[in-house]
């Protein structure tokens, strides 16, 4: 295995700069996906399944 | 300094416990054993915890990504995936550290004592793959394809797998209520023999089920590599005396690889080290 270099360099040949500009890229189409998501209705088949008993999560359904 | 200051984690335990209850507490639920139906529901907790607790105030991720790829109007379910991905490129995997339930369980476990303490066995390292399987086949693909009639498929880590719900919700409502406990059958008794054996395990191996079955676990993992929150390595202060690496009970050796996809963010490494060469980008953490 590859051990990290000086400047910061990861296994993933990433350098910690650019790991973490893709992961702030990431977490903002997080968000974008989540409004998305919300606007398709998603939320309320969420709030339908844990408001009532989930029968399959306690072993029953 | 000593070596049992720097390896104590009750400051962690005591934000997992905060944390578990506050997500917890709708304690009405457990008096009537009944669950929360209020419009906290709509937004999910980040770690694993059963929205069929009688406490649980928000919704499991993982319940809920089943729950919208297994409706027969959705099949994609961006809403829960930009929650993970947001949580996940944020904070790598921070939550399992410090904010899931059954993180915390599986570390209070792994304190009783026991003869023979097991940290690493041939095949650890293959095994710890099954995560990411168990994610694609029991929650993406199974409640997609998998389906009825009407084109609704359950959601098959709930019902077959998930140690979670039998103990934070199979087991209280079944306990509390008396229409249940007519109901229970071989399913029942699976999830409770799979529930048991988590347990034990965790006495002997340290967070079993973190490292090889959670699909939540294995989703914040893909992201840690990436993600804002990150640890760092001063390769002038380190001296490789390997002291973090062989305090950390993921096996993971943070000089090399300090946002490696198994490391939980317990940050034991980083107080265990006595140049202060590891850090995260947010400065000092885990005291
Ligand atoms: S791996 Fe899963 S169960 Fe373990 S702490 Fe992370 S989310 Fe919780
Ligand atoms: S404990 Fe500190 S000095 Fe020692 S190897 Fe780890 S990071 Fe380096
Ligand atoms: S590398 Fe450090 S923070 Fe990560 S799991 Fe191991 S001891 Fe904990």
């Amino acid at each position: 295995m590859k051990e990290k270099n000086k400047k910061g360099r990861e296994l993933s040949g990433l350098s910690d700069r650019t790991a973490m500009k893709i992961g702030i890229g990431i977490t903002i189409l997080g968000l974008i996906f989540m409004a998305f998501g919300i606007w398709r209705g998603e939320m309320a088949v969420v709030f339908e399944k844990a408001v009532n008993i989930c029968m399959e999560c306690i072993g029953i359904g | 300094m000593d070596k049992k200051k720097r390896t104590n984690e009750w400051g962690r335990h005591r934000v997992q416990i905060l944390w578990a209850f506050l997500s917890n507490s709708y304690l009405a639920g457990f008096a009537k054993g009944r669950i929360y139906q209020g419009k906290l529901k709509n937004l999910c907790v980040p770690g694993l915890n059963c929205y069929s607790c009688p406490g649980a105030l928000g919704s499991c991720p993982v319940g809920a990504m089943q729950a919208v790829v297994g409706s027969w109007n959705f099949k994609l379910a961006f809403y829960v995936a930009g929650f993970l991905m947001f949580i996940g490129a944020l904070t790598g995997r921070f939550v399992c550290g410090w904010l899931c339930p059954f993180g915390l369980i599986q570390d209070l476990l792994h304190k009783i004592p026991f003869l023979k303490k097991i940290n690493t066995f041939p095949g650890d390292r293959l095994l710890r793959k099954m995560k990411y399987v168990i994610f694609l086949v029991f929650v993406l693909l199974m409640p997609m394809f998998v389906v009825d009639l009407l084109g609704q498929g359950a959601p098959y880590f709930c019902k077959l797998i998930c140690p979670a719900g039998t103990l934070e919700g199979g087991l209280p409502l079944v306990l509390l209520n008396k229409g249940m406990r007519g109901a229970i059958g071989w399913l029942y008794a699976w999830k409770n023999v799979l529930l048991a054996v988590i347990l034990i395990l965790s006495v002997i191996i340290y967070r079993p089920f973190c490292k090889y079955i959670c699909p939540l676990g294995a989703v914040y993992s893909l992201f840690q590599p990436v993600s804002v929150f990150r640890y760092k390595v001063d390769q002038e202060l380190c001296t490789h005396c390997g002291a973090c690496a062989k305090v950390c009970k993921m096996q993971v050796n943070p000089v090399k690889t300090p946002n490696h996809p198994e490391c939980i963010r317990c940050g034991r490494c980083t107080k265990i080290c006595p140049t202060g060469a590891l850090n995260t980008n947010v400065g000092k953490f885990g005291k």
